[in-house]
């Protein structure tokens, strides 16, 4: 019989590192994902690994550049107000072609705002947080099994597209407990990792840099980084849909959001309303395809978010010329979370 | 005929950009020099950072990471976590170190990690064109005092090597200057203690070489170098100011 656990998510995203053979991991406590560098504080020690609490998430951001620039697996978590900080280092990274995962359990803001769930870090995730046009991975689990798996496939795509790569959720996700069944880490195909810095012994220098400052360089390295990106569209996307063969009205919906538009669906099956969920799971690459391919047979969709707007653009950008696009969400904060009979309205007005 | 004189294997065979009378080229060289003769070339990971040492890999001939500006030590620690047996030593400027990358300096050093941290202090923000750091002296001016750094309003100079030795994680600090043959024959003596406790295993090493700026300071070489040992080594002393297994 497979093993079950009942754990939260925040702990799920903490074995699944372990699974995934992260052995070294730097952060700074903010809720809501200490859970996180409390696992890891406890579980990495047994197995040779480092924990560091750092002074402070700039610190941790570039203790995880230093590792990965050896050609380990590490791993950096955080929740919004810490993410911001991490951007230079996220964007140095991006820029030495530097693998590495970083967790954001977002919350609310802007400022300190609160801790309650929050999408508002959507842009700040899909569109390269900090300088200089740049993308990463970015993967949105939308329940405590995903948590787990998704981190494993973090690492993966980290390693093969040498880039940073985020698992972005919320306090719904990081703090439920679900049942979980702890995979194993899957088969992967994944580079050998020849750029690593590890001493030169008696080859030759290995230099991990994003200064480009000869003639012509830094465009080169751009249309690189650039050309890596139009192969994760190509390769990577990933989402969900459920019930959308026949669907009159789509919901777009990710992470925390999509679970409570999934259970207003269901309702509104249920009164005779042919509406469908169309989930992505990759937010970068964003699945472009799927919603033109959607849209080419359903003409409406309603986008809900936990926030003002912010994939709807990704949405609008993606789907059939003649498509129809919705937009209902609410800022995040406390008792801002949408009820799903609040969703089903929606469906209803938009239907 | 016997060779008496050679470059170290660790600096390659290629010109450096600094300006005439820089003080970054014997700096460079002693730093190799201590490479060599640990014989830990092959097994080091430097780790640049941002200011005219930001092209540590030019020059030498080993493993490189280019760290974010005032990263270098969270960076170094990172990579030292990851590769405890192998050589990790920081290179920053003092804008980089004594200015934006304070918290990782002090934190790194605090923690005691195994690394060593050369800090090259030459009053000024040499690369972006001479501004005010945190290490110009009083009266100083520089293109971002004018009327001279002024204590009251800017702070006077941090003696860096005085306040890392305070921390129970350092195991060697010391300050050094390179502007005449007695002290960069001392110097020399500095870095190889300073390299001999990471290669020991032993702490945290961190040393501080006061260099010349002739460029921003408007000043030629030889005025430059004659006021590294008297106006800077009067206020920021030679000396180890910590050294805990008496090396």
């Amino acid at each position: 019989m497979t093993k079950r656990l009942f754990v939260k998510g925040n702990e799920a995203v903490a074995m699944a590192a372990i699974e995934a053979g992260c052995r070294y991991y730097f952060g700074y406590p903010i809720t809501p994902q200490s859970d996180i560098p409390e696992y890891l504080s406890r579980e990495l020690p047994r197995l040779n690994g480092e924990f560091i609490q750092a002074e402070s998430e700039i610190a941790s951001i570039n203790m995880l550049l230093g590792a990965s620039a050896t050609g380990v697996r590490a791993m950096t978590s955080s929740s919004s107000p810490g993410i911001s900080l991490k951007q230079e280092g996220i964007s140095y990274m991006a820029g030495s072609e530097l693998p590495g995962v970083i967790v954001n359990i977002s919350r609310s803001g802007p400022g300190l705002g609160g801790i309650d769930a929050s999408q508002s870090d959507y842009f700040q995730a899909v569109k390269g947080g900090g300088h200089g046009g740049y993308h990463i991975v970015v993967l949105a689990p939308s329940s405590v099994q995903e948590m787990y798996d998704l981190t494993m496939l973090a690492f993966d795509l980290a390693d093969i597209y040498r880039m940073p790569a985020m698992v972005l959720a919320d306090s719904v996700v990081g703090q439920m407990k679900e049942p979980l069944v702890p995979n194993k880490r899957p088969a992967a195909d994944l580079p050998d990792k020849d750029w690593a810095v590890r001493g030169k012994g008696d080859g030759e220098q290995r230099v991990v840099k994003s200064l480009f400052l000869g003639d012509g360089e830094l465009e080169a390295h751009n249309w690189k980084l650039y050309r890596k990106y139009q192969e994760l569209k190509a390769r990577e996307c990933r989402w969900e849909a459920c019930q959308t063969d026949d669907a009159d009205l789509l919901v777009a919906a990710f992470g925390s959001t999509a679970r409570i538009a999934k259970t207003a669906i269901m309702m509104a099956r249920e009164e005779g309303l042919k509406v469908g969920l169309l989930r992505p799971i990759t937010l970068f690459p964003f699945p472009e395809r799927a919603f033109l391919e959607a849209t080419e047979r359903t003409k409406k969709v309603l986008v809900v978010e936990l926030n003002t707007g912010q994939m709807v653009e990704d949405v609008r950008l993606s789907v059939a010329r003649d498509a129809e696009v919705a937009f209902y969400g609410r800022p995040p904060g406390a008792g801002s979370l949408p009820t799903p009979e609040e969703l089903l309205e929606q469906i209803r007005q938009h239907y | 005929m016997q060779q008496v004189f050679k470059r170290p294997i660790s600096l390659k065979d290629v010109q450096t950009h600094f300006c005439p009378g820089c003080h970054h080229g014997t700096i460079h060289r002693l730093v190799a020099e201590a490479l060599d003769e640990f014989g830990v070339q092959g097994r080091t990971i430097g780790v640049a950072s941002v200011g005219c040492s930001v092209f540590l890999y030019g020059y030498f001939d080993i493993d490189v990471v280019e760290a974010p500006h005032g990263r270098a030590s969270a960076v170094a620690t990172g990579v030292k976590r990851a590769r405890p047996d192998n050589f990790v030593f920081t290179y920053q400027g003092d804008g980089d170190l004594a200015a934006i990358g304070t918290a990782e300096i002090i934190h790194a050093a605090n923690r005691g990690e195994d690394i060593t941290v050369i800090f090259v202090n030459n009053t000024t923000y040499g690369m972006t064109g001479g501004q005010m750091a945190p290490t110009t002296l009083v009266g100083q001016k520089t293109s971002t005092s004018p009327y001279g750094r002024n204590q009251h309003k800017d702070g006077a100079p941090i003696r860096m090597a005085e306040l890392l030795a305070q921390l129970e994680g350092v195991a060697f600090s010391a300050r050094v200057a390179v502007n005449n043959p007695k002290n960069i024959i001392d110097a020399k003596r500095q870095f190889k203690k300073a390299f001999r406790y990471q290669v020991e295993g032993k702490g945290f090493s961190f040393i501080e070489a006061l260099s010349a700026c002739p460029t921003n300071w408007g000043m030629n070489a030889i005025a430059a170098n004659e006021r590294v040992g008297s106006e800077m080594a009067d206020y920021f002393k030679l000396g180890v100011f910590k050294n805990t297994d008496n090396m």
